[in-house]
Formats: structure tokens, C-alpha cells, sequence
């Protein structure tokens, strides 16, 4: 039973009117992991979430959870799932402790647990306060209140921390960090923020334009290829293509959309930076802006892609 | 399924109830325009129209002569019929700039309210203009000693003002107290007895017509709004992601529309009770039920014209298009007979007729439980058709 995935997705496809959303992905998550859905905007991770939520149906391909289609299995399946999706909003003008009774009655739960969640989100002293009147940061931890209500052995969490201030941020990937302590509940979600990604999960898939990109921890993610450091720079007169050549004969260069920037990755900055630098001054460039520092999951998407996570 | 199931789904439908009655109390403008709005309606309406304001009726007379010159007019006649009662009986207003002067009668009555005659002489070119107009609604000219009468038949005040008027100018069928500076030709008065026994007045035949109006616009706005509001917002698509039962949902919506609609009629019902005395002469049983099977029918046709779509503007126009033939057509405000004959039988089957006719029937007209058990069926059955489509097509997602 150990190697029985929770979430099994298979080759899945969707398409809508105009948009086709995801084409073709494969994964499993086992027992206790932690995955991250990383990808910029319009990606296709929403869509993905949904099917795996058992909101939209995929085109082709099958999703198992627990071993089980969500065809004839709603109701079993929505008890052992907690979900958050992206940006609900609950009913204004009802208090907090009166939204989390509300959920927690769907589950069959009572009073007790709804003081366990409120504290577990730290929303203590605003149970008597109306959904409208919690600030943006308050309001998702709710959303987040409700999808541990039932202690899920799933939790699906739909960008839980876009739009958020960073303390905000900060308050929920805590929440987050002690339940993955305290808990087996196997955590899947979406993000565009690497930082996110990076904390919360020990797995990380990048998806972009409905396809995964590549997969694996990250460590796996960021060392691969020529090493785990980056080069950021900018040259005057970079937009012509002799001084491009020149450095390019020297290095491998990926640069961003406006080609007035190049991002180098190497392994060992120490030897290779002094060599850059020679190459410039021999072919008289002059630097605009230099930047060496370790390689993120940004950097891993911009080489494969030529575009940032956050556009 | 055990006891424990049930008590857990029970738990469920209670949570469901008091969240949405929270939801909806909790807004004050909602108790203003679904509780006070409707009073306040019912109670201007009522004073406006309960008690009788003065009519005045402005009648055109003809001077046959008004062309030709005074003298020849002096030589040829004596003085008309209409002109000496007029000298007599009215009180002459000098015209102005050249107007020509008016006569005033009024006929003072307490129970029918007072009706006052002003009589302008002129012409039969400007009569004719003015009547037209709808400045006056009759013309009264004398040939050969006896007064004529001029007025389009189908015209029913006319009709009225012709029936007193005829009663003024020819005293010796019955006359009308008239109340002028001089006397009357002939004091002998005739009783009026008009109907006031209750039910037959205005206020009797709007306050039913409020309700069901009040029924009807709280379900579809209510409900329609809610649930659409809740599918933009996704919170359908949150709550149904739990073990929820989706028709409880439904239900609990219904519930809550129910219980409010219960209070803004008795409260409606005991203001105009106050201020209007106003009963139920029918059973009480029968008046619940069709208020119930009003609800229900309202409540399903909300449901489904909001199953699908998450744009309140839609819905906006998605519930006018049901509310606002009814509101013209069923009768709320006046009574739908105006209506020509062949669309009768068509606004008679609108739910909104069904419920309007049916506490008419209890509220005035004494119906008992059997009386209203035909549109009480009907209206059941139109809710339950409608919810039961709408829970099928519904989108939670």
C-alpha cells in the first residue's frame, strides 16, 4: 500500500473554447509529500488543481485519488480533501466562528474543532468579527481554516498566498510549515512564487503552457545543467549583435525578452567570474549592471523558456 | 439511514438556515425595503385612494348665439334653460382678460364625496377642441326648449357627469342636494346608500395584492441575487468541494425567503389592520396554504432562472423579464378586467394572478380552505416543476 500514489494523474488533457489548457501531464504524489505546481500566470496549474479537485473533467486522461476516479466517489472523496480555491470569498456578514460552523457542520464536526482551527490560524480574536471586515491576509487564512477542517489526508491549495502582503505571506507558509510537521496530510499546491515553492515543498513541477517543464527537488531542479550560480548582467550598447557574438563565443548566454539582459549559469563563480570580466575588457565593454548570486527556480525557468515566473 | 445520520444532516440544513438568515437580517437596507417599504406602500396607497377627493368636472355649454350680436340675440330668444338655472343656482366666476365668465355647482355629499360642475359657455368649434383635449368630457347645448346632452357613450365618466347633470337640469325625476347661493327648484332629496361595509374598499383589494407582490419580488431578488452572487464570488463551487447535500442548500435558501416573507406579511397585514381595520373574513388555514405554495412557487421559479448563469447582471435582466409582465398584468394594483376579454383567461393562470386571486378570495371574499385549494395546487405544482429543473441544471461550479 506504501506505493500507492495519493493523487495519480495520467496523461490528462483539457481544452476549452479558445484555450488549450493542459496537454498531456503525467504525475503521482505519494503519502506525505509536498508538491509545488510552479508556473507564471495562465500556466494551466488552475486548471490542473480543478481536475484534481474534481471540478472540471479532464478531455482525455484519468486522475485517480486513493486509487479512485471522482465518477460515483464524490462524497467519499470530498471528506477526505481540504481545498482552498483561488480567491473564494464567504459570506460577508457572517462572523468567523459562524463561517467555520458552517463548514464544519457539512463535515459533521462541532464546536471543538472550530476552536482548534480557529486558534490554528491564529484568527483568536477575531472569531467575532464579519468575513467583510478581515483584511486580505485574514480572509485566506480562513479559506485555509476550512480546508484543514476536516483534517484532510489531501490538501489542495489553489494559490493560497497571490496577492498577499509578505508578512501575510509569511503567516500562512507558517501555518503551513507545522501542519507538514505535525501531520501526514499530503499537500499539492500552485504558485508563482519560487520563494513559495522553495519553502513549502519538498517537489517541485514547472509547468508552462500546459506542459511540464521539468520536476524533481530543488536541488535536483537548480543543479542541474552547468551548476547553481547565475550571472546577472547588463552591457551599454548591448542591443548589437557583434557584442553579443563575442561574448556568446565565450559562454552560454540566455537572454531575456528585451535582449538587454544575459543570464550566465556556472558552477564555479570564483574561477569564471574574473573570466567574464576579461572577456569584456578585451572586447571593450563596458558593464551596466552585474549581479552574481545563487540560481533560483526563476533562473531555471528563464533558461528553459526565456521568460520570468512573475510576468 | 440511523439516527446519527439524520441528526447530522438536520445539523447540516440548521447551519445552512441560520447562516443564510444571518446573511439576509443582517442587512439593514433589507429590512427597510422588504419589511417598511411595503408598509409605507400600502399605507400611501390606501390613504390616497380610500378616501374620495373632491371630482370636479368641467362641462362646456353652448351659447347658440355666441356669433351673433347681442341685440338680435335679446330680440329673438328670451333667456335659455341652462343660462337662467345657471343665474340662479351657480355662483358665476368673471371670466378674466376676456374670458368668458364660468358657473360653479358643487353637490355636496359625505359619503360619495363632493362633485363640483364648472360650466364654461363658448362655442361649438372650441367645445369640440377641449373635447378632444380631454379638457372636458361633456357638451350641453339647448334646441327647442330641451337640453342636449353631448358625450361619447363609451366614455364612462362622461356617462357619470351626464347621469348628474341630467338630475341638476331636471329636478323633478331626483334631484341632488345642491348647494349653491340660492336654493334648490325642488329640496326633495333622494337617499344614496353607498357600500362601505368592509372589503369593498380600496385598501380591502390592494393589501392582498401587496402581499402577493411582496412574495413574489422577495423570492426572485432574494433568492435569484443570493445564488448568483454566491456562484460569482465561488462559494458555490467552495461549499459543494464538502460533503454538503446540494438540495439542503437549496432548501435552507427557500426557508429563510419563506420566514421573511412571513413576517413582512404580518407585519403588512397588522399595520393595515391598525390604520385600516381591515380583516380576514376567510380561513385562516386556506390563507397559510396559498401563501406557502406562493413561496414555493417563487422560490422555484428563482431557482431556476439562476441556475446557470454567474453575471448578476443577467440576472438582473433574467428576473425582470419574469416580474415585470406579472406585475403589469396580475391585477396587484387594479384589477386585471381592463384587460380585453381574449387575455383573460391567460392572466388568470399567471402565478402571480394564481397567488394575487387566491388571498383576494380569503382576505375579501370569505374564501374557506376548499375555495383556494385549486390555485394553492397549482402554484404547488409550478414550484416544484421549477425546482426540481432548476436542481438539475444547476451549475455549482
Amino acid at each position: 500500500m506504501k506505493n500507492e500514489p495519493v493523487i495519480d494523474v495520467r496523461n490528462v488533457h483539457k481544452s476549452f473554447k479558445n484555450v488549450y489548457a493542459v496537454k498531456g501531464i503525467d504525475f503521482k504524489i505519494f503519502k506525505g509529500q509536498s508538491v509545488a505546481l510552479l508556473g507564471p500566470n495562465g500556466a494551466g496549474k488552475t486548471t490542473l488543481m480543478e481536475m484534481i479537485e474534481g471540478i472540471q473533467k479532464p478531455d482525455t486522461g484519468d486522475i485517480f485519488i486513493n486509487g479512485r476516479k471522482w465518477k460515483g466517489n464524490e462524497r467519499d472523496l470530498h471528506r477526505i480533501i481540504g481545498l482552498s480555491l483561488q480567491e473564494t470569498r464567504f459570506i460577508d456578514r457572517l462572523t468567523v466562528t459562524e463561517t467555520l460552523k458552517l463548514f464544519a457542520a457539512f463535515y459533521e464536526l462541532g464546536q471543538a474543532r472550530v476552536d482548534e482551527i480557529t486558534r490554528i490560524i491564529g484568527l483568536d480574536e477575531k472569531t467575532r468579527s464579519y468575513v467583510v471586515n478581515l483584511s486580505g491576509g485574514q480572509r485566506q487564512r480562513l479559506a485555509l481554516g476550512i480546508a484543514l477542517l476536516n483534517n484532510p489526508q489531501i490538501l489542495l491549495l489553489d494559490e493560497p498566498t497571490t496577492g498577499l502582503d509578505p508578512n501575510a505571506r509569511r503567516e500562512i507558509w507558517s501555518i503551513l510549515g507545522s501542519l507538514k510537521k505535525h501531520s501526514q496530510t499530503s499537500l499539492v499546491l500552485t504558485t508563482h512564487y519560487m520563494e513559495e515553492a522553495e519553502r513549502l515543498c519538498e517537489r517541485i513541477i514547472i509547468i508552462d503552457k500546459g506542459q511540464i517543464l521539468k520536476q524533481g527537488t530543488l536541488a535536483q531542479l537548480v543543479e542541474e545543467n552547468n551548476g547553481d550560480k547565475v550571472i546577472e548582467f547588463a552591457i551599454e550598447e548591448s542591443g548589437t549583435a557583434i557584442h553579443r557574438q563575442r561574448l556568446e563565443s565565450e559562454f552560454q548566454i540566455v537572454w531575456d525578452d528585451n535582449g538587454d539582459k544575459g543570464f550566465i549559469t556556472l558552477s564555479r563563480i570564483e574561477n569564471q567570474l574574473p573570466e567574464f570580466l576579461n572577456v569584456l575588457n578585451r572586447n571593450n565593454l563596458r558593464l551596466r549592471h552585474l549581479e552574481c548570486r545563487r540560481k533560483t527556480l526563476d533562473d531555471v525557468f528563464t533558461s528553459m523558456t526565456g521568460r520570468r515566473l512573475s510576468e | 439511514m440511523n439516527k446519527a445520520d439524520r441528526w447530522i444532516h438536520q445539523k447540516q440544513l440548521i447551519q445552512l438556515i441560520s447562516a443564510h438568515f444571518k446573511e439576509v437580517t443582517r442587512q439593514p437596507a433589507v429590512i427597510f425595503w422588504g419589511i417598511i417599504f411595503p408598509i409605507l406602500m400600502a399605507l400611501g396607497l390606501g390613504i390616497a385612494f380610500t378616501r374620495q377627493p373632491d371630482i370636479v368636472r368641467h362641462v362646456a355649454v353652448i351659447e347658440e348665439n355666441a356669433d351673433k350680436s347681442a341685440e338680435i340675440a335679446e330680440n329673438e330668444k328670451t333667456e335659455s334653460l341652462i343660462d337662467h338655472f345657471l343665474e340662479t343656482h351657480a355662483s358665476k366666476t368673471a371670466g378674466s382678460d376676456g374670458r368668458p365668465p364660468q358657473y360653479k355647482i358643487t353637490l355636496t355629499d359625505e359619503k360619495l364625496g363632493n362633485t363640483t360642475f364648472i360650466f364654461t359657455k363658448t362655442d361649438w368649434r372650441h367645445a369640440m377642441v377641449r373635447l378632444k383635449r380631454g379638457n372636458i368630457g361633456i357638451i350641453m347645448d339647448e334646441k327647442n326648449g330641451r337640453i342636449q346632452y353631448h358625450f361619447d357613450p363609451s366614455n364612462t365618466d362622461a356617462h357619470f357627469s351626464y347621469l348628474k347633470l341630467s338630475k341638476i337640469f331636471n329636478p323633478n325625476s331626483a334631484p341632488y342636494e345642491v348647494t349653491s347661493d340660492q336654493e334648490t327648484p325642488d329640496q326633495k332629496s333622494v337617499s344614496v346608500r353607498p357600500l362601505t361595509v368592509p372589503g369593498t374598499r380600496y385598501i380591502d383589494f390592494l393589501v392582498p395584492g401587496l402581499m402577493a407582490m411582496g412574495i413574489m419580488m422577495s423570492c426572485m431578488w432574494g433568492m435569484s441575487y443570493g445564488m448568483i452572487d454566491k456562484r460569482a464570488k465561488k462559494l458555490l463551487r467552495r461549499m459543494v468541494a464538502t460533503p454538503m447535500k446540494k438540495s439542503y442548500f437549496l432548501i435552507s435558501l427557500m426557508t429563510v425567503r419563506i420566514a421573511m416573507n412571513l413576517i413582512e406579511c404580518t407585519l403588512l397585514f397588522f399595520v393595515a389592520w391598525l390604520v385600516f381595520n381591515i380583516t380576514i373574513q376567510g380561513s385562516v388555514a386556506g390563507l397559510l396554504a396559498i401563501f406557502l405554495a406562493g413561496n414555493i412557487a417563487f422560490g422555484g421559479i428563482a431557482i431556476f432562472i439562476s441556475c446557470r448563469t454567474d453575471n448578476t447582471e443577467i440576472g438582473n435582466g433574467l428576473v425582470n423579464a419574469v416580474v415585470m409582465p406579472m406585475m403589469v398584468l396580475s391585477g396587484v394594483f387594479f384589477s386585471y378586467h381592463n384587460f380585453p376579454d381574449w387575455s383573460i383567461p391567460f392572466i388568470q393562470k399567471l402565478p402571480l394572478t394564481l397567488l394575487t386571486d387566491g388571498l383576494r378570495s380569503i382576505f375579501i371574499e370569505g374564501a374557506g380552505f376548499a375555495g383556494v385549494m385549486f390555485p394553492t395546487a397549482v402554484l404547488l405544482s409550478i414550484g416544484i416543476c421549477f425546482f426540481s429543473v432548476g436542481l438539475r441544471f444547476f451549475r455549482w461550479h
